[in-house]
């Protein structure tokens, strides 16, 4: 019954969503405000019915409803909770239920917070969203039904792939699907403002907490997905420039280039066109990513549940949008006046500079993707890209923008000296240097990543100290703590993001650069060495895990006699998807991680273990956590809330704060 | 579905990436071997180097690529022994010839482009004299003093 309901109530979000997408359209065009304001309640009324779809679906999936083919397909009742609700978008039909949803939701939030928006951008900025959320309902309904019933109930379910049965796991897809999602949202005001052949700073303004939004999400998403593959995958690979990795950092390139050519429009009124062009590219990624999953047209670790059919519905799909983004843009692009004028030394030009080798940089992972269907298709060699291309390629591009970051970070706009900035940045420079030169000299003609890696990552996070403790003024440096916490907190979420780039830059060199790696046969109660640290296996045994078994070693870990801890690396066995996944014993460590693997038992008796020192492992997520945290900082700044408040004061005369 | 299994069955057989038993016992020998491996796809798995994959197909190309270097051979001759058997699909670094220029090329001349670009828009934005930008609509006036009087 609930079932039933929530099928219907998708049918019902489909038919809302149709007219949200064509009223509100031809009231803007018309000038006629009641079917302009018809958007407002179907935003609102269509996020709600998807919620209750969703909530219908996650209640079979919680209660285990094996006459739903999906739960058979993707649930057991041995699973724990958590998994039984992650399982809902553990699939091909629930994580489209999930895309609509989102796609809803942030419809629906222009709904309720956009008052201060011109009331015909706000309708089309609504159709659009709606358009794209049609478009997706009507490919959920016809393609991929959640809801279809089987006539004969089996007992049991197959069980969710054990592999996403990670608490990683569980959480990356709806974060990356926010971001993705996320960037509809810029899609539909760079399409209402190519519409209403306007973009002003306002628009701007509107169109910043939005891409900040998608990007943080984007942000976590990855950083999950990242950290998974490092503690699951059972060797400590953290990235492998995979398609469906691809895919989602194309959509992030690109938005933090749009992050930052929308601050050059809301504040200079320039760079207009050039924004609308990212807002409509980056949502074409974020299509295109969803479509490289779900097709399986290029083949990936991860590109399960895919299905060519579907595949060509969302090649339509993303066709469709992407010619009538485009179409519009050539047509339209030419209204948009620059205002903003600006010198050569200035922070304008080094936000022109920041998108180029962003967007380029995009560019070359995108052909890096494409290429092996490019040639096989055109030039009939049937070849691979991988990570050594994109190593080299694509590196070069990160490295540029780290260094010319805190410059940029801190010229003033319009017309600045470059000179006086450089001085005050010239304490973190010469650290910066410092630390290179001390790790050069440390590692002796090795490579030159190590040193490249940590002069960045010193560099970056210098820099936006620099940065922040030269907005405080020129007090006391007791005054200058009072006020740097006064600061506004876009000030902060700048320099904490800027700073966690900084991080991870550092920890991934470092990582690359300074592992080593253990391989042996050991037998129980044998201790060895590697690279200073003494790993003790003390034992093996057969555990049972609530749907799995699994072998579970247990391991001391010592450097010289003294104990840093045990780790328990284990071997499962799921039965019911009849399927192994190793589950690396890690343990943590601000400068390094231990990461120890259990692997088989030998003929010879004793079992093969595999032991890794990682170093500065978790800064990669450490300074993704940092990003992401400035993101969030920047998105509270009051700034983004004045919009709403705005009204406010208009109508109840009661002043925001 | 069934695919779904097949690949994930693939992705995580039992058998792993570098055993104890392959290892060989020339260090020398051994790092060499490590690092033509991470060069070379594992050919059933997807875009992970048969230095990683625990497919079994991975396990008989480190294996082969151990017995060549064992017979003499130097880096360059193992890789293209592998390739003259298995293609260039095997490469995870695509060769710098014919078509693949275009995937090489490609970064490097849109920076270019992009560069020239952007130069040229920088340069149009400069200032001049005389174009001072122009005063705020009085609807935008208003909108503006609502908007500072709220902060």
């Amino acid at each position: 019954m609930i079932t039933e309901f929530g099928h219907f109530a998708l049918i019902l979000a489909f038919c809302i969503a149709l007219v949200q997408a064509i009223v509100p359209l031809v009231g803007a065009a018309k000038r006629w405000p009641g079917w302009m304001a018809v958007a407002i309640p179907a935003a609102q009324a269509q996020f709600l019915l998807i919620a209750l779809s969703f909530a219908a679906l996650t209640y079979a999936f919680v209660t285990s409803d094996f006459s739903l083919r999906l739960v058979v397909l993707n649930s057991h009742t041995d699973k724990p909770l958590i998994y039984k609700i992650s399982g809902v978008w553990g699939n091909h039909e629930g994580s489209m239920l999930l895309w609509v949803l989102i796609v809803a939701l942030f419809g629906a939030t222009v709904a309720w917070f956009g008052q201060a928006l011109p009331p015909s951008l706000r309708a089309r900025v609504l159709s659009v969203q709606a358009m794209i959320g049609a478009a997706f309902l009507a490919f959920l309904l016809w393609t991929s039904n959640p809801f279809l019933r089987l006539a004969v109930p089996p007992m049991n379910g197959e069980d969710l792939n054990p592999l996403l049965q990670d608490p990683g796991l569980a959480f990356h897809p709806p974060f990356l699907y926010l971001g993705y999602v996320g960037l509809s949202m810029t899609f539909s005001f760079a399409l209402a403002a190519l519409i209403e052949g306007r973009v002003d700073a306002a628009w701007g303004r509107w169109v910043r907490p939005y891409t900040l939004a998608a990007w943080v999400f984007l942000t976590i998403g990855i950083a999950l997905g990242s950290w998974w593959a490092y503690y699951e995958l059972g060797w400590g690979g953290f990235w492998f420039w995979d398609p469906v990795e691809n895919a989602s950092f194309m959509p992030w390139l690109l938005s933090v280039a749009l992050l930052h050519s929308a601050i050059v429009v809301e504040k200079r009124e320039s760079l207009k066109s050039w924004t609308i062009l990212l807002a409509i590219l980056g949502f074409g990624f974020s299509l295109i990513g969803t479509f490289i999953t779900r097709s399986g047209l290029l083949t990936s670790v991860h590109a399960f549940a895919n299905d060519p059919e579907r595949g060509m519905v969302l090649l339509v799909i993303l066709a469709a949008f992407m010619m009538a983004g485009l179409v519009l843009f050539v047509v339209r692009a030419g209204e948009m006046q620059a205002r903003g004028v600006f010198g050569l030394a200035s922070r304008e030009t080094m936000l022109v500079i920041n998108n180029v080798l962003l967007a380029v940089a995009a560019f070359i992972v995108f052909v890096g993707t494409l290429w092996p269907l490019v040639a096989e298709m055109f030039f009939d060699r049937k070849l691979t890209v991988g990570p050594p291309f994109f190593d080299t390629a694509f590196t070069p591009f990160m490295v540029l923008l780290g260094i010319i970051l805190p410059v940029g970070a801190m010229l003033p706009w319009k017309r600045g000296k470059l000179g006086s900035v450089l001085r005050s940045l010239t304490p973190a420079l010469l650290l910066a240097l410092a630390v290179a030169a001390l790790i050069y000299a440390m590692q002796s003609g090795q490579s030159a990543l190590a040193p490249v890696g940590m002069f960045l990552g010193t560099w970056l996070v210098a820099g936006a100290m620099v940065d922040l403790w030269g907005r405080t003024g020129r007090q006391g440096w007791r005054q200058r703590l009072g006020r740097m916490q006064r600061l506004p907190r876009a000030d902060w979420g700048k320099a904490v993001a800027h700073a966690g780039m900084g991080v991870t830059m550092a920890g991934i060199a470092g990582l690359m650069a300074w592992e080593a790696e253990d391989i042996r046969v050991a037998q129980v109660g044998d201790r060895f060495e590697v690279s200073g640290y003494t790993v003790w296996l003390r034992g093996v045994s057969e555990v049972k895990g609530p749907n799995y078994r699994a072998t579970r070693a247990e391991v001391d870990l010592l450097r010289g006699n003294e104990s840093i801890g045990t780790v328990y690396p284990e071997k499962r066995i799921y039965p019911v998807a009849g399927m192994p996944t190793t589950e690396a014993g890690i343990d943590n460590g601000f400068l390094r991680d231990l990461y120890v693997v259990i692997g088989d038992k030998q003929e010879g008796g004793g079992w093969a273990v595999r032991t890794y020192v990682k170093p500065l492992a978790n800064w990669i997520w450490g300074g993704a956590i940092l990003m992401a945290l400035g993101g969030f900082l920047s998105l509270s700044d009051r700034r983004h809330r004045v919009a709403a408040g705005a009204r406010k004061s208009v109508t109840g005369g009661v002043p925001a704060e | 579905m069934k695919r779904l299994l097949l690949v994930l069955l693939l992705l995580a057989t039992p058998l792993w990436a570098v055993e104890p038993d392959e290892v060989l016992e020339d260090p020398v020998l051994e790092a060499r071997a490590r690092d033509i491996s991470e060069g070379l796809r594992c050919l059933v798995c997807r875009n992970e180097s048969i230095d990683e994959s625990n497919a079994s197909l991975a396990r008989d190309l480190r294996l082969l690529v151990r017995e060549r270097l064992l017979a003499g051979d130097s880096d360059a001759e193992v890789v293209d022994f592998i390739v003259a058997r298995y293609g260039e699909y095997v490469l995870l670094e695509p060769r710098k010839d014919g078509a693949n220029l275009v995937l090489w090329w490609a970064g490097p001349g849109m920076l270019l482009l992009a560069a020239l670009v952007a130069a040229l828009y920088v340069r149009g934005r400069r200032v001049q004299p005389g174009s001072e930008p122009e005063a705020l609509s009085e609807d935008e006036a208003r909108r503006l003093d609502e908007v500072m009087k709220d902060e």
